[in-house]
């Protein structure tokens, strides 16, 4: 028994050493040769300055910027008495988990029709826009919930529809190799090219 | 549901299939001690490793001080895991300056990893240091996985030997185990989630200025190291809360692809491995088949329901049909990126397995697309399942098919070449008995107790479902939740206690009957032998696995998803 004990104690020594050190080490050290990019998390910098993450999710309100989706992460509303939800906090991702049973749920829907129907009246607005996504840091949003914001972007914009329409194309991803995953459109990019083009 | 979200889960399948013969062949090679094309590089560090920790390799156990050998290991693997979450504040690598776990927290967390579950009451990107994740968490996804596949190797050789005292020697298979399969599999994986975006750094969380000149803190990590061997040994802890949800575990639709097919991988593979091992791999395949076909039936009831979209909401001028723009769909907890498709697919590849990552929030599910999991692990996620695991009970469960079967016409029940008798038939009972023990007698306690019911997210039906979630997580090893659900001593504690019952209490029987089958003689099969590797016997064994496991929790299914669907169809809110 205590020599089994022995060798369970050793055992799981050397196992440490390799699994959690040696092999998370060489990782980073070949990732940061060859992805050294991707490896320290898809920076976007303007200069020195960091301005986030191209596959990290930014809270927008300007009526100048398309939005993205509700955020649960680290969003305050959820407790009593909090000022209202904000989200995008990589420190805090996560989602609701309301139930779709769920009172709740269906108030925070309806606060968040109300905030984007302003924005085309005439259309339903598309589901992803009033719906809180998994991780609470969805870059993306669809292509419809795009063209749905498309006149308000105009509007404070000064500019016409069709070319915001362009800007909203270039960063349309459609489905990977054709058939994999959801066309989306990446909402910083997005945003980082129209203050582009303003001369920002 | 759309053709391409139908074509996404059929190349799903295709790929599935396609991996089986050649891995299992190679892990048959691995565990029979043969050479493969990697044994120049790791036979010296193999030999090194017996050296370093006394291991004669040559030493083959009994069923007993193979289960003596794994449950000491697991012992000193929760002691260590314990004392470094404890002493993470002193220890280095720890850029964010996180303190101590506090004791109940460090007690759950060492539990779920050491037996595979991963079920997690923290956040890790505001909880643990890199060191803790590295040598902690990221060294348990290896072997409490590769425990899982020794153990399994432990009952096929019950199986396929003949009057044999010993079954194999833990310490090797579990060394083979992580250096042949795991590691080189993890490294390939780790570097191709770097080129999709995943990080993997040493150094501190990133401030950024956003366009709308907020603060945001960007946590980065060592993520890939440890995320390529979270899905591939069905262990699901994430990096992030957001776990394979959030941008930086499973960045790209590629990347999601390759995760969903890596959690079934093994799984699929080991039932070719039994199937060779025994001496006939149609016998594999049926097993296959029974598991393919649970599979599917679980997706095609969750896909069509969440692309349904909820009721509730579609009345408030919300659009959620399907459109080329637009995904459509119950897009609550979901991703844009994923969509319908893949995160229904996800939901039924992580809890048919002991996986329980997942890429979209179940808590959020509609009610009946929510039951599938629910289901897929009650049955003891047995479909594919645990790296190990999944065959090990599906294996408990064709001996009671066996048996039933050996009723009906009045025969001695034979599976393999071997005769079940009693000892083999009350030990598969008793271990699959576990489950429901533990499940339905800890969500008994935890809805009368008000520390059961004080951190419940969704209230009705659906808090129900929360609970019983939990504990069928906590007791299935799966580690997936309905994440409404928060902390306090209370869950913390028995569902530890679920995590512990679950793994060790079904693997000791199990251990039991891979022993005493390992000692019977091979009988040859003669005209009144029952086939086992026919459509008739996948009928029979799906019949047995939904009678037997799944019954029992269709009370406590009822008072919770059934109830909650039913009501929101008249209407009603929570």
């Amino acid at each position: 028994m205590m020599q089994a004990l022995r060798m369970a104690v050793l055992m799981l020594a050397v196992m440490t050493v390799i699994t959690g050190l040696a092999y998370p080490l060489a990782i980073t050290g070949v990732a940061q040769l060859i992805f050294p990019h991707e490896a320290t998390g898809s920076l976007i910098k303007k200069g020195d300055a960091v301005i986030g993450s191209s596959l990290i999710g930014q809270y927008f309100s300007k009526p100048e910027y398309f939005h993205p989706r509700p955020s649960a992460a680290n969003a305050p509303s959820l407790e009593a008495g909090a000022p209202p939800a904000i989200g995008y906090d990589p420190l805090d991702s996560g989602a609701t988990n309301l139930a779709p049973s769920s009172k709740k749920l269906i108030e925070n829907v309806t606060a968040a029709v109300k905030s984007n129907q302003p924005d085309n009246p005439g259309r339903p607005v598309p589901g992803d826009l009033v719906t809180a996504s998994a991780s609470g840091l969805d870059p993306d949003i669809t292509p419809d919930a795009a063209e749905f914001q498309v006149p308000r972007v105009a509007l404070a914009r000064n500019m016409s529809e069709d070319q915001v329409r362009a800007m909203v194309a270039k960063c349309t991803k459609g489905r990977t190799l054709g058939f994999l995953g959801e066309p989306r459109t990446n909402v910083l990019a997005l945003n980082l090219m129209l203050d582009e083009a303003a001369g920002k | 549901m759309t053709v391409n979200g139908i074509l996404q889960i059929a190349i799903f399948c295709i790929a599935i299939i396609a991996l089986v013969r050649p891995l299992g062949g190679y892990m048959t090679r691995v565990f029979n001690g043969d050479k493969t094309f990697l044994s120049p590089v790791f036979r010296p560090v193999e030999r090194v490793l017996y050296a370093a920790s006394g291991v004669r390799p040559e030493v083959e156990q009994s069923w007993r001080v193979y289960g003596v050998a794994m449950l000491l290991f697991s012992l000193a693997g929760s002691v260590s895991l314990y004392a470094i979450f404890r002493l993470q504040d002193i220890l280095p690598l720890n850029p964010q300056g996180f303190p101590a776990l506090p004791p109940e927290l460090a007690l759950n967390t060492a539990i779920s990893f050491v037996t595979n579950t991963n079920w997690q009451f923290y956040s890790g990107e505001s909880t643990m240091s890199y060191l803790s994740q590295m040598i902690g968490l990221t060294v348990h996804n290896f072997v409490s996985a590769a425990t899982g596949i020794a153990l399994a190797m432990a009952i096929i050789r019950g199986f396929a030997r003949r009057s044999a005292k010993t079954v194999g020697n833990f310490w090797v298979d579990l060394t083979r185990c992580v250096l042949y399969i795991l590691m080189p599999v993890a490294i390939v994986y780790a570097l191709f989630l770097i080129w999709q975006g995943v990080p993997q750094t040493l150094a501190a969380y990133v401030d950024a200025t956003t366009l709308e000149g907020a603060k945001q803190t960007i946590a980065v990590g060592p993520v890939a190291s440890q995320e390529a061997i979270k899905m591939l040994g069905t262990n699901g802890g994430g990096f992030f809360n957001g776990n394979s949800a959030h941008p930086f575990e499973n960045p790209t639709a590629l990347s999601n692809l390759i995760q969903m097919i890596s959690i079934f991988s093994m799984g699929a593979a080991l039932t070719n491995v039994f199937g060779r091992m025994v001496g006939r791999e149609r016998q594999g395949w049926a097993l296959f088949g029974v598991m393919g076909l649970l599979f599917l039936a679980g997706t095609f009831i969750v896909y069509p329901v969440e692309a349904g979209g909820n009721p509730a909401i579609a009345a408030m001028g919300v659009d959620q049909s399907v459109g080329p723009g637009q995904v459509g769909g119950n897009m609550e907890g979901k991703e844009v990126r994923f969509g319908i498709a893949n995160s229904s697919l996800f939901t039924v590849v992580t809890t048919d397995t002991s996986c329980g990552a997942v890429n979209n929030m179940h808590d959020s599910l509609m009610p009946l697309a929510g039951m599938i999991p629910l289901i897929n692990i009650q049955l003891g996620e047995i479909i594919f399942g645990g790296v190990g695991s999944g065959l090990y009970g599906m294996l408990m469960f064709a001996i009671i098919a066996v048996f039933v079967a050996g009723l009906m016409v009045g025969r001695t029940p034979e599976y393999i070449g071997k005769k079940l008798e009693a000892r083999e038939v009350k030990m598969s009972i008793l271990a699959i008995l576990i489950l429901p023990l533990s499940i339905l007698g800890f969500t008994a306690i935890a809805t009368v107790v008000p520390q059961g019911i004080a951190t419940l997210t969704n209230s009705g039906p659906h808090g129900f479902s929360e609970i019983l979630y939990a504990y069928t997580s906590a007791t299935g090893n799966n580690g997936s939740a309905f994440a409404g659900l928060g902390p306090n001593m209370f869950w913390q504690v028995t569902m530890a206690i679920a995590m512990f019952m679950g793994r060790f209490l079904f693997i000791v029987p199990m251990l039991a009957v891979a022993g005493s089958l390992a000692a019977k003689k091979i009988v040859p099969p003669s005209a009144g032998t029952f086939p086992t590797d026919n459509g008739l016997f996948v009928a029979l064994l799906i019949g047995v696995i939904l009678i037997v496991g799944g019954l029992t929790f269709f009370p406590a299914l009822a008072l919770g998803p059934v109830v909650e669907h039913l009501a929101m169809q008249a209407g009603s809110m929570f």
